[in-house]
């Protein structure tokens, strides 16, 4: 098994996390920025399975299920939420709804 | 029976609970009852506990109830207690048969008025607070419901509120008392800033104890406490309230514009009687107010047209009387005309009611006259209130309540024969003018003539009120009927004792205040009755204008107080201070809606936001710690 020093993970994590953010911030299609989101949170999962690994310990991974059970919801209510803005908008453009009203 | 004392003042506060909650859905028949009888209830078992009380005497003539205590704060602990003496006893006794014979008339005089429920639930507030005043142990509580009283004295002058003129009069009565009362107020932090307490009975034991009789701290307190009792009791300068204060109806003026409330002034000096002997000057100045104002208020009396304004500046000069003694020290002597003062004018506010109802509402007595055949029960209790009033020897207990004050202002220890020239002088005017409105109500001619009101509720308070009023004297007969003074010696459990100095026979004194009495009316009839040209040619003079107006007391305070008051609210209409105000709102204005710019819906710069957020908020935590 090879041995990756934390630090590096860590980098890649980072990476991995302002690239998703890099995605929410400039795509302006509602799918992409529910998937950048889905890297972030991926990201973070890294970060604790690294910090978990280094230091011997189960929480890592604990959280890291946890993450996977938050994204899933996640999604599937995210997705339902599009669906219906789609409906209403006609539109995935997310820009395009600083129209609601009440 | 005397534990049952706290029910007094509760009974009037639970009929002012009904009026005022359920009032509204009584019938007036449901409302007379429960405001009269509340008050009658109360009248009967104050009787019932005064019997006892002389048939037993508690210890000292003093009896305490502490129902709870307020307040826990610093050393400073308030009791809500009661606490009854012959004074309080005294008080208690007047203002509890006095209102209840007042409610039982205004049961039938006020029947046809719109709000007849406020009404009785006001009086009821009255009474009860009336009560709390002067059975109060404490000053803090006295104060309270010396507060309350000014209260209902504001509401009920104010009764028929659609009248521009009532609501002003009502203004002028709660502003003007107002002045006393925050004197009042700093007299009371004053004693206890020093004291410590606002107990009434420690304040007395210990002031003498703790601080040299004339030392800056009685004297200040007493003349603070003054202020609040001349404001009260409308006497100079504060008496410009009392006429207007005629603007409420009849039983108003006759329970709380006469008979009680304005009688509280009296209370408070007497309750707090050693706190004015440690400042002899202060007392000395109790006598000249009292004995100007009686002088003042006897001239203005005397040129009056409106009957209740007669009454209203007698009450003042009569309240004048009460303020001599106090001032003499002849305490007993003062509660004594209070007590025969409460009878006969609250009967003759009340026979003014019926008079002026009955006139359908004239209060103008030169266009009056003749009445006495019409109505003759009427007549005869108001001369009986006149005769008292007037100090008609031998035969009423004005006399008898006078005398006493004349004799002690002649011959007691701190007298000076100008207070008794003042005294005498007044008792001339009180006849004369007195019985002026007699002869220009009753006798002469007149083309109005309505008869007398049949009501028993109208005729039981006339009779009883009337026969009051002769007889009362027989409390305190002079010293030289032979010892006969049941009231004076019963006060003088709880109230020093005043001595006759001078030698001058009694007698001699009698003598010469009758005559004067006599001469008073003798002048009224030879002025008023018989065909004179006087009232014509005096009613043209510069001096009747003047005295009518009330010394010009009126204009003088409007000139030099309230139009440099509105000048300031003009100029000050802006509000210097609200622009500071202004400006903070403006501020906040400002920024909110710079604010509000951040909100645009996109969601993407919130995402923005938040990163930017946390990015600061990480920053700051690392380089900060």
């Amino acid at each position: 098994m090879i041995h990756i020093p934390l630090h590096e993970g860590l980098i890649l994590s980072g990476i991995l996390f302002f690239m998703g953010f890099l995605g929410v911030i400039v795509r302006r299609n509602i799918i992409f920025m529910l998937m950048s989101v889905e890297i972030m949170l991926n990201a973070a999962g890294l970060a604790f399975v690294l910090a978990g690994a280094h230091w011997g310990e189960p929480d890592g991974q604990v959280m890291f299920t946890f993450i996977l059970t938050m994204a899933a919801a996640e999604v599937s209510v995210g997705l339902a939420l599009i669906l219906q803005l789609y409906k209403h908008f006609r539109s995935l453009d997310s820009d395009s709804y600083n129209q609601m009203k009440g | 029976m005397v534990h049952w004392l706290w029910l007094v003042p509760a009974f009037p506060f639970a009929g002012f609970l009904i009026l005022a909650l359920a009032g509204r859905r009584l019938s007036n028949k449901a409302v007379a009852y429960t405001g009269t009888l509340a008050t009658g209830l109360s009248a009967l078992l104050a009787l019932l506990i005064a019997f006892g009380f002389f048939a037993a005497p508690p210890n000292d003539h003093t009896f305490q109830q502490a129902l709870w205590g307020w307040l826990e704060t610093g050393g400073f602990s308030p009791d809500i207690s009661l606490y009854l003496d012959s004074l309080a006893l005294i008080f208690v006794l007047v203002v509890t048969v006095v209102g209840f014979l007042i409610h039982l008339y205004s049961a039938s005089f006020m029947k046809d008025e719109e709000g007849y429920a406020r009404f009785f639930a006001y009086m009821n507030l009255f009474v009860g607070s009336m009560l709390l005043l002067v059975l109060s142990g404490n000053l803090l509580f006295l104060y309270l419901g010396w507060e309350a009283v000014g209260l209902c004295s504001y509401l009920l002058i104010g009764f028929w509120y659609r009248d521009k003129a009532n609501g002003q009069a009502a203004q002028k009565a709660f502003i003007v008392t107002r002045v006393g009362d925050t004197m009042m107020a700093i007299g009371l932090f004053l004693l206890f800033h020093s004291l410590g307490t606002l107990n009434i009975q420690e304040v007395l034991a210990r002031l003498p104890v703790e601080y040299a009789s004339g030392s800056a701290l009685p004297v200040a307190a007493s003349i603070m406490l003054l202020g609040g009792a001349v404001g009260k009791s409308a006497q100079l300068p504060l008496q410009i309230w009392l006429p207007d204060a005629m603007a409420g109806p009849s039983p108003v003026s006759a329970l709380i514009h006469a008979a009680t409330m304005v009688t509280a002034g009296v209370y408070l000096v007497a309750r707090t009687y050693a706190v004015f002997e440690m400042a002899p000057l202060v007392q000395a100045l109790t006598a000249i107010i009292g004995a100007s104002t009686l002088l003042l208020a006897g001239f203005s009396a005397l040129t009056q047209r409106d009957i209740k304004k007669v009454l209203a500046y007698s009450t003042i000069s009569q309240i004048g009387y009460m303020f001599l003694a106090l001032g003499i020290g002849a305490w007993s002597g003062a509660v004594f005309h209070f007590m025969t003062h409460a009878f006969f004018k609250a009967l003759l506010f009340l026979g003014a009611g019926v008079v002026i109802i009955q006139m359908h509402h004239e209060h103008d007595m030169l266009k009056m006259g003749g009445l006495r055949k019409s109505m003759p029960f009427t007549f005869y209790t108001f001369l009986a209130g006149a005769a008292s009033l007037a100090a008609l020897p031998l035969v009423t207990a004005g006399f008898y309540s006078k005398d006493i004050i004349l004799w002690y202002a002649w011959s007691g220890t701190q007298s000076s024969p100008w207070l008794w020239t003042a005294g005498i002088a007044g008792s001339f005017l009180t006849a004369l003018y007195t019985f002026r409105m007699v002869f220009l109500t009753f006798y002469g001619e007149g083309e109005n003539q309505p008869g007398d009101r049949k009501e028993y509720s109208i005729q039981i308070p006339l009779a009883a009120l009337a026969v009051l009023s002769i007889i009362a004297g027989v409390a305190n007969l002079p010293e030289n009927f032979g010892h006969k003074q049941w009231l004076s010696d019963f006060l003088h459990h709880n109230l020093p004792r005043i001595q006759a100095t001078h030698t001058t026979s009694e007698t001699l004194m009698q003598v010469i205040s009758g005559t004067i009495v006599l001469a008073g009316i003798l002048a009224a009839y030879r002025l008023y009755l018989k065909p004179s040209g006087w009232p014509d040619n005096f009613r043209q003079t510069k001096i009747y204008a003047f005295w009518s107006s009330g010394w010009a007391f009126d204009q003088v305070y409007h000139t030099l107080l309230v139009r440099p008051v509105i000048w300031l609210a003009r100029i000050n209409q802006r509000d210097v201070l609200d622009l500071i105000n202004g400006m903070i709102a403006r501020f906040h204005i400002r920024w909110h809606g710079m604010f509000i710019r951040t909100q645009t819906g996109k969601m993407r710069w919130y995402a923005m936001g938040i990163a930017t957020g946390t990015i600061l908020a990480l920053a700051v935590l690392i380089f900060l710690t």
